[in-house]
């Protein structure tokens, strides 16, 4: 029996006092996208540092293809997209150096280039069309040519399984459809790829499944069903409105950053 | 007296050959380090272990050990203490690094006050540089190789830390380690840059070159090369007008790094301030002329 490319299972994580994860559960087969959908807070990040290993779970345990994170780390399959507020466009570094940064675990100790370094990078970055802006300075890109250059950072490593942190952010339609596209393919290649958005609308064309996240997995199915109206209230918490509310001050904990039913958790 | 003369006169004394060398060996070290400094945010960072290596150097030099071992353990106390406070009080990191170093550097002040031989120890705080002996010159190029050395092999992982430590991790690298790596030799170079300008101007040395490069290029790979180009150049620089000023050797080298930044700063073709204007009014002008 194969193993699942990536399973979460009961992963509970702090931050002090504060609960991010809370018994987390989550089971991805090879070659699928999904989409992780919560509201800020939900964990989604967290959940994402938990699978490539940046924190150590309280409780619980990841697997990737079966094997510890530590694993698939050293073997290069976790490709990353950061989120476009995590990167420093103003870093002096072209596209093409940027791209190669994926080839790093690739390469010896001081990471010089070698010819299959080369042809890796010169055909990642022709597979995201960004070939004519190789030289270009990473800062000088559109939105969505940005994103394309970290997913290209990705193929040139190889990376069996993608994690893409808001990659419809600050991105016009037309890049929207390039990136949905692109990630098809590689999803059809055989990558797992998993995308924490909270912009819904661009995830039924472009996932085969989503997970409603508010720091357990709420849902897990096809993405017409899971981002169904009602369902979608219940991650972001919309649904707690039309209920009686016992006690406001659980509710503030419970739910923090949720603004609508209680103005003063506004932080 | 004609350049060739004006050039050749220092160095017919043996002390201004030694301050050439080494403090052409300093600005080039430093130099390639503030690269990523500038790049990380790490400045005041940069300032605070330069100043925090003093007790250590001090401590060093009382028991007769290397002054880098001192400088690297009270490089590392001084990062632990900011962590430290950072992380279990609400003081905010730039309190806690302005906390910590001053104490540090106050602590090395009273044990330069309490050791016999005062002169060689303030020497550390101004620098000294028409005095640097042949043992000091030998220490600042050991240290500054291999400071140099270990920078220029793992340039491509250290840019990578400061692009993006999180990819760094996902493929498998440590994060923590580079950073610990960075902080080491931030610490070994402090001592390397010590000797010349003193602890008090080592953070110029090891800001103002990478920020000069910062405005000149779009490529990290060519500001690892301008950086220490301009820093020698204005090193040397300095100590010529120094000699001819009969002024202070350590702060004209910082004065005269920091005239090249601004005349970077102002004229940059790139980023500068005037030198973007004037790009602007001479492709306007050539649209006039072809029109």
């Amino acid at each position: 029996m194969s193993n699942p490319a990536i399973l979460v299972e009961n992963v509970t994580v702090h931050y002090g006092d504060v609960l991010a994860l809370d018994a987390a559960s989550l089971s991805l087969e090879p070659a699928r996208i999904c989409g992780l959908v919560g509201m800020n807070g939900s964990g989604k990040s967290t959940l994402f540092k938990a699978i490539m290993g940046m924190i150590k779970p309280d409780a619980g345990r990841v697997l990737i293809n079966g094997e510890p994170p530590a694993k698939a780390r050293k073997e290069g399959g976790i490709g990353y997209v950061p989120q476009s507020e995590d990167v420093d466009w103003q870093f002096p570094l072209s596209v093409r150096d940027v791209v190669m940064m994926g080839r790093y675990g690739h390469q010896g100790f001081t990471r010089r280039p070698s010819k299959a370094d080369r042809a890796a990078v010169d055909l990642a970055l022709d597979r995201v069309e960004l070939s004519e802006f190789a030289n270009r300075q990473i800062g000088q890109l559109s939105g969505g040519q940005k994103k394309r250059a970290f997913v290209a950072r990705g193929i040139a490593q190889g990376a069996t399984m993608m994690l893409l942190d808001e990659p419809f952010a600050g991105v016009d339609k037309r890049s929207e459809t390039t990136i949905t596209r692109l990630l098809k393919e590689l999803a059809s290649d055989g990558c797992t790829i998993l995308i924490s958005t909270h912009d819904l609308h661009a995830l039924p064309q472009l996932c085969d499944e989503a997970v409603l996240l508010m720091r357990r997995v709420l849902m897990h199915g096809p993405p017409e069903v899971v981002l169904q109206p009602e369902h979608l209230a219940m991650a972001f918490g919309l649904d707690v409105l039309n209920r009686d509310l016992p006690d406001p001050d659980l509710n503030d904990r419970d739910l923090p950053g949720l603004t609508v039913s209680n103005p003063q958790g506004r932080s | 007296m004609d350049l060739f003369n004006i050039l050749l006169e220092p160095l017919s004394y043996d002390f201004m050959v030694r301050a050439i060398v080494t403090t052409a060996l300093a600005a080039i070290v430093c130099a390639v380090l503030s690269c990523w400094l500038v790049l990380i945010g790490w400045s005041l960072m940069g300032d605070a272990v330069s100043h925090a290596v003093l007790p250590g150097v001090v401590l060093a030099y009382i028991v007769g050990a290397p002054f880098a071992l001192g400088a690297l353990v009270f490089a590392l106390i001084a990062v632990t203490l900011i962590g430290v406070v950072r992380n279990t009080s609400r003081v905010k990191e730039d309190a806690a690094i302005g906390i910590v170093f001053t104490s540090l550097f106050a602590l090395g002040l009273v044990l330069i006050s309490v050791t016999p031989s005062q002169t060689d120890l303030n020497h550390i705080i101004f620098g000294n540089l028409l005095g640097v002996s042949i043992p000091d010159l030998i220490q600042v190029l050991v240290l500054g190789v291999v400071a140099f050395t270990i920078l220029i092999l793992k340039r491509r992982d250290l840019t990578l830390y400061a692009f993006d430590p999180t990819h760094a991790h996902a493929i498998g690298l440590s994060p923590k380690r580079l950073g610990a790596l960075l902080l080491g030799l931030l610490a070994l170079t402090s001592v390397v840059a010590l000797q010349t300008v003193g602890v008090v101007l080592v953070v110029a040395m090891l800001i103002i070159p990478g920020a000069t490069a910062y405005l000149l290029t779009d490529r990290f790979s060519r500001m690892l090369v301008i950086a220490p180009v301009i820093s020698a150049v204005c090193s040397i620089a300095g100590i010529y007008l120094s000699y001819y000023l009969d002024t202070a050797s350590g702060a004209m080298v910082v004065l005269t790094q920091g005239a090249a930044f601004a005349a970077v700063y102002l004229f940059s073709p790139r980023q500068g301030l005037i030198g973007t204007r004037l790009a602007k009014a001479r492709r306007k002008k050539a649209v006039a002329l072809a029109a």
